[in-house]
């Protein structure tokens, strides 16, 4: 029988078969961030180990490192200059590439580490960071993990892994106006749930997926983990190849080539089997936004919030009923038109270039409304502030009312410096709507950058498609 | 790494699904870089009615006797989605968990439960319910056993059987270090990349090509 993609990936990096299903597996890249870097890095040497490859190794200051123009190591978060110090002190005594504060390769780790060529189709990479399955739309198994198996690949090169069962999604038809691949990704979550694709490694592809942007993949691929997956990959082509080629990290000249003919090869053989398979209908998404605290509670965006009575069973239901009182909503309630107090556009969701012309087309012009309290545009890394500032859209931003921020996490979520206010309800283009994310009882409602935009122009939950 | 064998104890049950690691343990209650220290911010925001006085929520399970001396979690699906903070467990263990107990997990959780020396068990939603309700009964008396060779938790006069991957099992019956053991197969690592260098030598670029 043939093997998918996701077999391919596996047997390429076996070192040894552990039994049961288990392997130790080859970890071609690491990135690390200053959140729990150094943590990793004092663990290791205290107990006698070396970095193994250690230029297979980067780092950079994206979760912690302030956003306000002219950042420093100061950060807003109490202590949190510590996490940035002791980071940089501990990458550079094991001499790994580092992207400092105010290096240009500096970011997120998921944006810089596609944006520089790090990450290549049919890697293998880890990073403590559960978003990292993000970099699999390049064809990469990529997948988040804890400190201590950070530290493991750190000094091994290796991790011990399970192999995952293997789930095939397909989207088929095309998108309509208005929706974009967050949309693609929220509606699925939305659908199978927040646990749908536990236990499985995802193969995202179709018609649909082929025709979307290199950019526009990862934020398919970044919200994998919302979807309780261990990863989710996207079968390279000649878009991916086109995305790779040149990048500072790739093999160039003839080396790019051998390396295309071998990644053409990344693909499911016609006759493999996968554990599971969904097919999505792309003509059955609209604009996708989240109601409650669980990526998996989200409606159309002319949707009304569901009632905990018809959930499947006691422990839904009790989610459902905590998260109706945190979010402020009621059943039957329509989301549109409901009032916010702030958007936020950034994360390694949505923050590339293309998410920040997406987001120029639909404010260029026009003013957020006098109601907000906030609205922020936070680039993914310093490369596409220096992009988007190169074409003026910070101007626009400006001009429109938004804040324009330096690189970093931000207020994806909340680590105790700056952050959204008490009880805000904000629209927001990153990930997870879980409580507290993004600051003290913020509400947050997931959506694309351009429904963020939309409803911040507003000052309530907006249907882009209305805007005209 | 603290061995795991055999467990009776109190367990406590929050049956909710989907508690995610920012619940566990919040961004804001990582103050500094380390492992420990972290117990007293474990669910945070549901523990205290004022996090910032520490005022304790009386409602909250884990601040009600006997349930403040729990071992064992029982919880619903999901459980520790989310961020891939390997403090959310350095947080339970320091707090006193040695196992928990739910329909499923978030995968990077799991593995890091393993690390720690923490068990997590897998049963259906119907068996963690009703262990649960027989637990309510009388918790102090009701108390959950747990066996790891034997791969069975004894509650409510039933034996259910889980199962568990056989490097999981034996990292935490011998409460290995799992860089140690890895190392003694350095041989196949160098090999695997003599290899591998061949076939992928874009692999072993090093720096900016
Ligand atoms: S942007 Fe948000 S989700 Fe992405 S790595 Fe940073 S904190 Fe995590």
């Amino acid at each position: 029988m043939g093997r998918t993609l996701i077999d391919k990936l596996w047997d390429t990096h076996v070192v040894a078969d552990l039994g049961d299903g288990a392997s130790l597996l080859y970890i071609d890249r690491i990135f690390l961030h200053e959140r729990t870097g150094s943590v990793s890095l004092q663990e290791l040497k205290a107990k006698g180990h070396a970095v193994r490859h250690k230029e297979h190794v980067f780092v950079t200051m994206d979760h912690i490192v302030d956003t306000l123009p002219g950042r420093g190591d100061k950060t807003l978060m109490p202590s949190g200059t510590d996490f940035i110090t002791a980071t940089r002190a501990t990458a550079l005594e094991a001499g790994l590439n580092l992207f400092d504060v105010t290096d240009e390769r500096q970011g997120i780790v998921h944006v810089v580490s596609a944006e520089q060529g790090i990450t290549l189709p049919g890697f293998t990479q880890v990073c403590p960071d559960s978003h990292t399955c993000t970099l699999g739309a390049l064809g990469a198994l990529a997948w988040g993990i804890g400190s201590s198996e950070g530290e493991h690949a750190l000094a091994t090169k290796t991790l011990a892994v399970t192999k995952p069962k293997s789930m095939r999604i397909v989207f088929n038809g095309a998108l309509g106006y208005g929706v974009t691949s967050k949309d693609m990704i929220l509606h699925l979550i939305g659908r199978y749930g927040a646990a749908g694709g536990s236990g499985y490694a995802i193969t995202f592809t179709g018609p649909a997926i082929a025709a979307l942007p290199q950019e526009n993949r990862f934020t398919i691929c970044n919200m994998a983990v919302e979807f309780g997956a261990f990863a989710g990959v996207i079968p390279p082509d000649e878009t991916t190849f086109e995305y790779v080629k040149g990048r500072s990290y790739a093999p160039k000249g003839a080396a790019f080539d051998t390396a295309v003919a071998s990644w053409r090869l990344l693909n499911d053989d016609a006759d493999a089997a996968y554990d599971r398979e969904i097919v999505v209908d792309c003509a059955d998404i609209v604009p996708t936004i989240t109601w409650g605290t669980s990526p998996g509670q989200t409606l159309r965006i002319d949707g009304a919030v569901p009632n905990p009575i018809d959930a499947k069973d006691a422990n839904t239901r009790a989610a459902m009923d905590k998260a109706l009182e945190y979010m402020g909503v009621a059943p039957g309630q329509k989301l549109e038109g409901l009032a916010i107090d702030a958007a936020f556009i950034g994360s390694c969701t949505n923050s590339r270039l293309s998410d920040l012309r997406a987001v120029a087309a639909v404010v260029k012009g026009r003013h957020v409304s006098p109601n907000l309290k906030k609205a922020v545009i936070v680039p993914g890394s310093t490369q596409v502030k220096r992009a988007a500032e190169r074409e003026g859209l910070h101007e626009i931003f400006k001009a429109a009312g938004f804040e324009w921020r330096e690189s970093g996490c931000s207020m994806c979520f909340n680590a105790g410096g700056e952050s959204m206010g008490e009880k805000w309800r904000v629209v927001s283009s990153t990930n997870r709507n879980f409580e507290n994310r993004q600051g003290p009882k913020t509400r947050t409602h997931l959506a694309s950058p351009i429904t963020v935009a939309a409803s911040a122009l507003i000052g309530a939950i907006a249907d882009v498609r209305k805007l005209g | 790494m603290e061995k795991f064998v055999h467990l009776k104890a109190i367990a406590a049950p929050l049956l909710r699904v989907n508690i995610d690691t920012d619940v566990i343990i919040p961004s804001r209650e990582m103050k500094g870089v380390s492992k420990t220290g972290l117990s007293v911010g474990m669910f945070a925001n549901w523990r205290y009615t004022d996090v910032a006085a520490r005022a304790a929520n009386p409602e909250f399970v884990l601040n009600r006797a006997p349930f403040d001396k729990a071992q064992i979690l029982l919880t619903g699906d999901n459980f520790g989605c989310g961020s891939s903070r390997e403090h959310a467990v350095w947080a339970m263990r320091e707090w006193g968990f040695w196992a928990v107990i739910a329909p499923s997990f978030g995968a990077i959780y799991y593995g890091n439960c393993v690390r720690n020396g923490i068990l997590p068990v897998v049963l259906p939603d119907e068996a963690v319910r009703a262990i649960a309700a027989w637990v309510e009964q009388a918790p102090a008396m009701n108390q959950v056993e747990i066996d790891l060779p034997t791969q069975k938790v004894y509650a409510a006069g039933v034996v259910y059987a889980f199962s568990i991957g056989d490097s999981d099992k034996d990292m935490l019956l011998e409460g290995l270090d799992p860089i140690g053991v890895t190392l003694k197969r350095d041989p196949a690592i160098q090999a695997f990349e003599t290899k591998d260098r061949v076939m992928r030598p874009w692999v072993y670029i090093n720096g900016p090509a």
